[in-house]
C-alpha cells in the first residue's frame, strides 16, 4: 500500500473509484424493491445481495442516499437497554458494527469511547443498577460507577454537588461507540451496487397498486414498476408509505434535534447522556461537540429547526459542561423521528402478505443499522421472521403486548 | 417563541401548551371488539396536513381544539371544543 500511494503521489491523475453508479433507468420490474434509501434500507439490500444472492433488488429514494435520518443523527452506537429482547438485538448490532469497515472495505470512523449514563436521583441509580445486571446477565459489559470513578473517566465533567441536578453515579457500558452515520449509509451502498442492487435516487414512492392483499406495482415519479416483495425503511415517512399500502401504523412523527460547536480540541473521551438533563453529548473525530436532547414536544412533518429547542438542551449542557459556555455553535438540524408507543421499533409482517415493514425508528434506530439489514434481508429471503424480531411484531399492539423499552427513553440513544 | 392563541387565555407561548393527540372518536369500550379498541388507543392517523387536535393550557388546566398544518406548523384556528360537540349534536351525532 505504501508504494502504491508514492506511486500515485507521482502520477498525474489519482485512479478515480466510483462507488456509487451513475443514475440509470429504472426497469420495468424488480424481485424486491425497497422503499427508503437510508441505512436501514441500504443494508438490508446489501444483505439481501451479499449473504442471501438476491440480487435484482432496486432502492428507491426521494432524496439523496443517507439524506434522512441516517445523515441526521448524533450516531451513537450501544446496546445497555433493559429489556432482554432490547439488549439481544442491540448487541448482535455492535458485533456487527465492530467488523463493519472490514465487511464493507469501507472506513465508517467507529470510535469505541464508552458510554456514561447519569443518574441525578437515587430512582434512576435503582433503575442503572437493575440495567446493569440484565446487561451483564446477557454477556453485555456494563457497571454501575460513582462519582469517583466518573472523574476518572470524564474528567471535564461537572462533578460539583453546587448544581440543580448533583450526579451521584452512571451506568458506564465501555462498548458504547460513535461512527461517521454517512459513511455507514455510504458503505452499505457501495457494497449493495457492487453485489448488483440498483441504487435510485430522487425516485419518489407515490402510490401502489393492491390486488389480494399484495402489493402488485409502485408507482413512482419517474414511471411505474412492479416487484415481487416490498420492504418500507422511511423512517419519519412511515405512515404515508403504510397508507399507501392499506394499512395503519400506530406512529407518531416528532422532530427530534440536534447541533454542533465549533471544533475544540480533544477533551471529552466517553459520550456522556443523561436521561433527567434530557442530554447527550460526545466530541467527533473533527473535535466538534456533538449534541442532542429531547424530541419536540408535538409532531410534525418537517426538518425546522428552533430556538426554543437550543436554549433549553444548552441550559442543561452548561450545567454538565460549564467551560463550553464561551463555545460557539457551528450547526443546528433536525430529522423526523418515527415514534411508537412502547419506544420500541416495528419490524417484519405487515397486513399486506408481500410487504415488509422496518419502522418505528424513532430516536434510537442508527444503532441497530447493520442487524436491522441482515435480519430484514433475512425475512425476505427466507419468508421466516427471524427469532430477533419476533418481540418486534406490528401484531403486539393489538394484542396489548408492549416491548416495554424503559432503557430506551426519548433521549441517550 | 411559537405563539398559541388558547380560547381562554388568548395568545401565549408554545411552551405553556401539552398536546394532546388527533380528534378521534372513543369507540363504545364496552360493545367494542378489542382490536378495534387497540386501534383507538395505539394506531395514529399521524397525518402530513391540516389536523384537527387536542391541546391543554397547562396552567389553567384548560382543553380545547386546535387546527394545525402538521407539514408548515401553521396553526390555522383555536376553539373550544363545545363548538365540536354542539355541531355533533346538530347533526345528532
Ligand atoms: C437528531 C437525531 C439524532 C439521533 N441520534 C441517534 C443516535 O445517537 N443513535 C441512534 O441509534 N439513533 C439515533 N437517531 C435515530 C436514527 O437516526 C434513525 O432511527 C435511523 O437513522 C433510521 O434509519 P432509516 O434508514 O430507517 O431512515 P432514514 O435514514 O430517515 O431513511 C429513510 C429514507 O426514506 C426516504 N423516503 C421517505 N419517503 C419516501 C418515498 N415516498 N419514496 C422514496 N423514498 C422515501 C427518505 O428520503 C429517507 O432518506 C437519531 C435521529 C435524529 C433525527
Amino acid at each position: 500500500m505504501p508504494f502504491g500511494l508514492i506511486k500515485h503521489g507521482l502520477a498525474k491523475t489519482y485512479p478515480f473509484r466510483r462507488d456509487i453508479p451513475a443514475p440509470h433507468e429504472l426497469k420495468d420490474s424488480y424481485d424486491v424493491v425497497i422503499i427508503g434509501g437510508g441505512g436501514h434500507g441500504l443494508a438490508t439490500a446489501y444483505y439481501l445481495a451479499q449473504k442471501f444472492g438476491i440480487d435484482n433488488v432496486a432502492v428507491l429514494e426521494k432524496g439523496y442516499l443517507g439524506g434522512g435520518n441516517t445523515g441526521r443523527n448524533t450516531a451513537i452506537i450501544r446496546s445497555n437497554y433493559l429489556t432482554t429482547e432490547g439488549v439481544r438485538f442491540y448487541d448482535e448490532s455492535v458485533r456487527l458494527y465492530r467488523e463493519l469497515s472490514n465487511e464493507l472495505d469501507f472506513n465508517i470512523l467507529y470510535s469505541e469511547r464508552g458510554h456514561l449514563t447519569l443518574a441525578h436521583t437515587d430512582s434512576a441509580l435503582r433503575s442503572m443498577r437493575w440495567r446493569a445486571e440484565v446487561n451483564k446477565h446477557l454477556g453485555v459489559e456494563s457497571e454501575l460507577v460513582f462519582p469517583d470513578d466518573i472523574a476518572k473517566l470524564c474528567s471535564c465533567l461537572n462533578l460539583s454537588d453546587d448544581v440543580r441536578y448533583p450526579i451521584l453515579g452512571a451506568l458506564y457500558h465501555a462498548p458504547g461507540a460513535i461512527a461517521r452515520h454517512d459513511a455507514v449509509a455510504w458503505g452499505y451502498a457501495a457494497g449493495a451496487s457492487r453485489h448488483g442492487v440498483e441504487l435510485h435516487q430522487e425516485t419518489e414512492v407515490l402510490s401502489m397498486d393492491i390486488s389480494d392483499n399484495a402489493v402488485t406495482g409502485i408507482v413512482t415519479n419517474r414511471g411505474r414498476i412492479k416487484c415481487g416483495y416490498i420492504v418500507q425503511a422511511v423512517a419519519g415517512f412511515s405512515s404515508l408509505l403504510s397508507k399507501m399500502a392499506g394499512f395503519q401504523l400506530p406512529i407518531r412523527t416528532i422532530p427530534l434535534q440536534a447541533c454542533v460547536s465549533q471544533p475544540l480540541k480533544p477533551i471529552l473521551d466517553p459520550i456522556v447522556v443523561s436521561g433527567s438533563l434530557h442530554v447527550y453529548v460526545s466530541q467527533s473525530d473533527r473535535g466538534e461537540f456533538v449534541m442532542g436532547g429531547s424530541t419536540d414536544p408535538y409532531p410534525l412533518y418537517s426538518t425546522r429547526s428552533s430556538l426554543e429547542f437550543m436554549e433549553g438542551l444548552m441550559a442543561h449542557i452548561l450545567e454538565l459542561f460549564p467551560f463550553l459556555s464561551e463555545t460557539k455553535v457551528l450547526r443546528q438540524w433536525a430529522g423526523m423521528a418515527d415514534m411508537t408507543p412502547d419506544f420500541a421499533p416495528i419490524m417484519g409482517l405487515s397486513p399486506v402478505s408481500n410487504y415488509y415493514i422496518d419502522a418505528g425508528w424513532g430516536t434510537w434506530g442508527f444503532k441497530a443499522t447493520p442487524v436491522c439489514g441482515l435480519r430484514m434481508a433475512e425475512l425476505v429471503a427466507t419468508g421466516i421472521v427471524p427469532d430477533v424480531l419476533r418481540p418486534f411484531a406490528l401484531g403486539r399492539f393489538s394484542a396489548f403486548d408492549l416491548v416495554g423499552e424503559k432503557g430506551a427513553a426519548s433521549v441517550g440513544h | 417563541m411559537k405563539i398559541m392563541n388558547c380560547p381562554l387565555n388568548g395568545p401565549r407561548n408554545i411552551s405553556e401548551f401539552i398536546f394532546g393527540g388527533e380528534v378521534i372518536n372513543e369507540p363504545d369500550p364496552t360493545a367494542c371488539s378489542d382490536e378495534d379498541w387497540a386501534n383507538y388507543v395505539f394506531i395514529e392517523n399521524n397525518t402530513a396536513g391540516v389536523v384537527q387536535e387536542w391541546w391543554f393550557h397547562v396552567a389553567t388546566a384548560f382543553w380545547f381544539i386546535a387546527e394545525r398544518d402538521t407539514r408548515t406548523d401553521e396553526i390555522i384556528c383555536t376553539y373550544s371544543p363545545k363548538r365540536v360537540h354542539d355541531k355533533q349534536e346538530e347533526r345528532g351525532v
